[in-house]
């Protein structure tokens, strides 16, 4: 659980490292905590999984992976512990989630989201993927809108 | 904006690797051989023009305590800007994107409990009239790689 003080530390941490000399300095005197307290909670919630990441965010179309594709697998139940897993291990997919497929709109049980330079990279990385796998029903989805993104805020909805 | 060689290395290093100590922009400016003024200002350039979106934690949605979801609704062509003005309203919602499918509109939520999740969804039924949401909570996550930012802070 975390206590009050960890939720006003992730609130903090939230708005970026400051681009100062000591970053961890200035957000720890507006939180009435010492440097080293505040470098400890850091590596400790790094040690423990609440911080994934510590680092930038970076927006990966201004570094030349300018195609991604969300793509969707129908995986028969018994083999998707196999073949999530096998797809995890290829470098262009970023994620791999098994989510509830909701027959028969939607008969897809796996997503992954593949980076390739061009849309038709996309489709050879799906098409790599299927023989991989011996998984043939899947189809991808390309995003022809950004309409949101943003970085999520915790703790700051009352 | 256009990327010197050192701002690409910048950008590779501090993906994975901002130091945890009390001079992070120095020690980054040693192993890079640079000085901490000269970091301090690429940073600031890479953040004011979007490169970096954002700089230090990434939390982990779940460790955090929230809940998160995948939805997905058919919109007609000529609702796509007032649905999504109703569905980006939501702060939980971080990500919305229109994709080539039936269901066309694509968003990720995330609230502070399961409850909210259900009561965030009757509220864009009820906003829309679209009854229709593809509710898809992850239930098994085989990979999330770290140097992508595409909805990795989010963990829907």
């Amino acid at each position: 659980m975390l206590s009050q003080l960890d939720k006003e530390i992730i609130r903090a941490l939230q708005e970026g490292l400051p681009l100062v000399s000591r970053p961890f300095l200035a957000l720890a005197e507006k939180l009435g905590i010492t440097e080293d307290e505040l470098l400890a909670k850091v590596q400790d919630f790094a040690e423990r999984g609440v911080i994934r990441r510590f680092g930038a965010a970076v927006r990966h179309q201004d570094l030349g992976f300018v195609s991604n594709a969300m793509v969707v697998w129908q995986v028969p139940e018994e083999r998707i512990e196999e073949v999530g897993r096998l797809m995890a291990t290829f470098d262009e997919v970023s994620h791999c989630y098994q989510r509830p497929a909701r027959p028969p709109d939607w008969p897809y049980n796996l997503f992954t989201v593949v980076h390739g330079q061009t849309p038709e990279d996309c489709r050879e990385i799906a098409a790599r993927l299927s023989r991989a796998s011996g998984i043939a029903s899947y189809r991808l989805l390309f995003s022809v809108a950004e309409l949101k993104k943003s970085s999520m805020k915790y703790f700051v909805e009352k | 904006m256009t990327l010197d060689s050192l701002d690409k290395q910048l950008l590779n290093l501090i993906q994975s690797h901002l130091p945890i100590v009390p001079e992070p922009y120095r020690k980054l400016a040693e192993t890079l051989g640079t000085t901490e003024e000269d970091i301090l200002a690429r940073l600031k350039r890479l953040i004011e023009s979007g490169v970096i979106r954002r700089l230090g934690a990434i939390f982990d949605s779940r460790q955090v305590g929230y809940s998160g979801t995948l939805c997905a609704l058919k919109v007609p062509a000529e609702r796509i800007k007032e649905v999504a003005a109703v569905i980006n309203s939501f702060p939980g919602v971080t990500h919305n994107y229109l994709r080539d499918h039936p269901y066309n509109m694509w968003f990720t939520l995330l609230v502070e409990s399961p409850a909210r999740l259900e009561a965030t969804l009757e509220e864009i039924k009820k906003r829309t009239g679209i009854e229709d949401i593809l509710h898809l909570p992850a239930s098994r996550i085989f990979k999330i790689r770290v140097n992508f930012d595409l909805g990795e802070d989010e963990n829907a």
